[in-house]
């Protein structure tokens, strides 16, 4: 069945390795879908292929039914990846941050900065903030500009309960205005109603 | 385009240092030449135009290592490469940003570089035109440079050797251009084969880096 987002026959090679093959998923508006493995099964590969940063050995990404990558810059526009890393500058504040990725895809800082509750630290240079704080600037790139697919490597990472139990309001939010929520990780998430995709 | 080359700037500015460093390296070499040469002024001014240029591009080439590098370490490339901005404009505002911060500080210094050269006072106009437009043609290669060894193991050797051998026209003509400014002579021919160096360079260079970017 097709679905807004299509993976279709997906096959992934690391350094000659052939990390998975044959794999395909469809997801709806609202759906989420949790990716489960052992370390090394790929769930980090396969949120990069989806989101565009690698290229599949065979197979492909549609979105609407139209290959992903025949227009990069529409499906990055139409993605937010939050990787391993942070992707944090030291030297900026997290506002400086927010209102940076906010040029370049829309949406209001401040409402994301309150959104992960760093709106008390917005001036401080990010070399200050713990590396809890630091993934809650990084999911707070997220909400900026309302994409529709939402790709997350483990992204409670270095959360407190009380950030988990907050970005479990964000998926809520982000899934009842139709996106699509793609994770991986180890650890539960406040996810309700997710599918599982076994790697 | 514009978000990502301000945001460079900005970083530049918060870590002056690193800019810095590439002006204080462009004049230490510069100074260094009288003590091996010899301070004759006659021999100095012959070494001058080659000296700078040479000098000039070398501390160019010192922050480009990091250009992409430092992105691809903490995750931010990704981020980038991923925000609907085509590759050879992030590219494009890269080499801008690095010849806003190492370039323009450079043209800054030459006047005094040139005088530690010994270079005569009515050639430093023109060396500060020809070192302008070589310095840009370098941000622009360098950039394509940086790009296609992220990821290297040994990136910042191999940066320069690609690199260099391609900016020896640059080195050829800029030389060429202060040689006959300063000697009286007519550097406008010199220049504008620079100028059309660059203006071949502005577009070819950022879409190669781009290409190399999206693969890497």
């Amino acid at each position: 069945m097709a679905g807004l987002l299509d993976a279709v026959d997906l096959a992934a090679r690391r350094g000659g390795r052939v990390v998975f093959a044959g794999l395909s998923f469809a997801a709806q508006p609202g759906d989420a879908l949790l990716l489960l493995g052992p370390n090394g099964a790929g769930k980090s590969t396969l949120l990069r292929l989806l989101a565009g940063l690698l290229r599949p050995a065979a197979g492909h990404v549609a979105w609407e039914g139209e290959d992903a990558a025949s227009d990069p810059a529409a499906h990055g526009a139409r993605t937010r990846y939050l990787g391993h890393q942070d992707a944090i500058k030291p030297a900026l504040s997290p506002e400086e941050d927010l209102r940076f990725w906010s040029r370049l895809r829309g949406g209001d800082p401040a409402a994301a900065l309150e959104a992960v509750g760093l709106s008390p630290l917005a001036a401080l240079p990010c070399r200050t903030l713990s590396a809890g704080q630091r993934r809650r600037l990084a999911l707070a790139r997220l909400t900026l500009g309302d994409a529709p697919l939402w790709l997350l490597d483990e992204p409670t990472l270095g959360l407190d309960s009380a950030s988990v139990e907050r970005l479990g309001g964000l998926l809520a939010a982000h899934r009842a205005r139709g996106g699509i929520v793609l994770a991986a990780t180890h650890l539960p998430l406040p996810m309700p109603g997710a599918r599982e995709l076994r790697l | 385009m514009i978000a990502v080359f301000l945001r460079e700037l900005r970083l530049a500015l918060r870590h002056p240092a690193e800019a810095l460093a590439a002006v204080l390296f462009f004049v230490i070499v510069c100074a260094l030449f009288p003590f091996g040469v010899g301070p004759s002024p006659e021999a100095l001014a012959r070494l001058a135009p080659g000296a700078l240029v040479t000098a000039a591009l070398l501390a160019a080439l010192l922050p480009l290592d990091r250009l992409f590098a430092a992105e691809a370490e903490d995750g931010s490339l990704d981020l980038l490469l991923t925000a609907g901005l085509p590759p050879a404009g992030l590219a494009f505002a890269k080499a801008a940003a690095h010849w806003a911060v190492t370039g323009l500080p450079l043209l800054l210094a030459a006047p005094v570089a040139a005088a530690l050269l010994a270079l005569p006072v009515e050639g430093w106009g023109v060396a500060v035109l020809a070192l302008g437009l070589a310095s840009a043609i370098l941000s622009l290669l360098g950039t394509l440079g940086a790009a296609l060894t992220l990821g290297a193991r040994r990136g910042g050797v191999l940066l320069p050797l690609l690199v260099l051998p391609l900016a020896v026209p640059v080195v050829i003509f800029a030389a060429g251009a202060i040689e006959a400014g300063a000697g009286g002579g007519e550097p406008r021919p010199f220049l504008l084969l620079l100028a059309a160096f660059l203006a071949a360079a502005l577009p070819l260079a950022p879409l190669a880096a781009g290409a190399a970017l999206r693969e890497g």
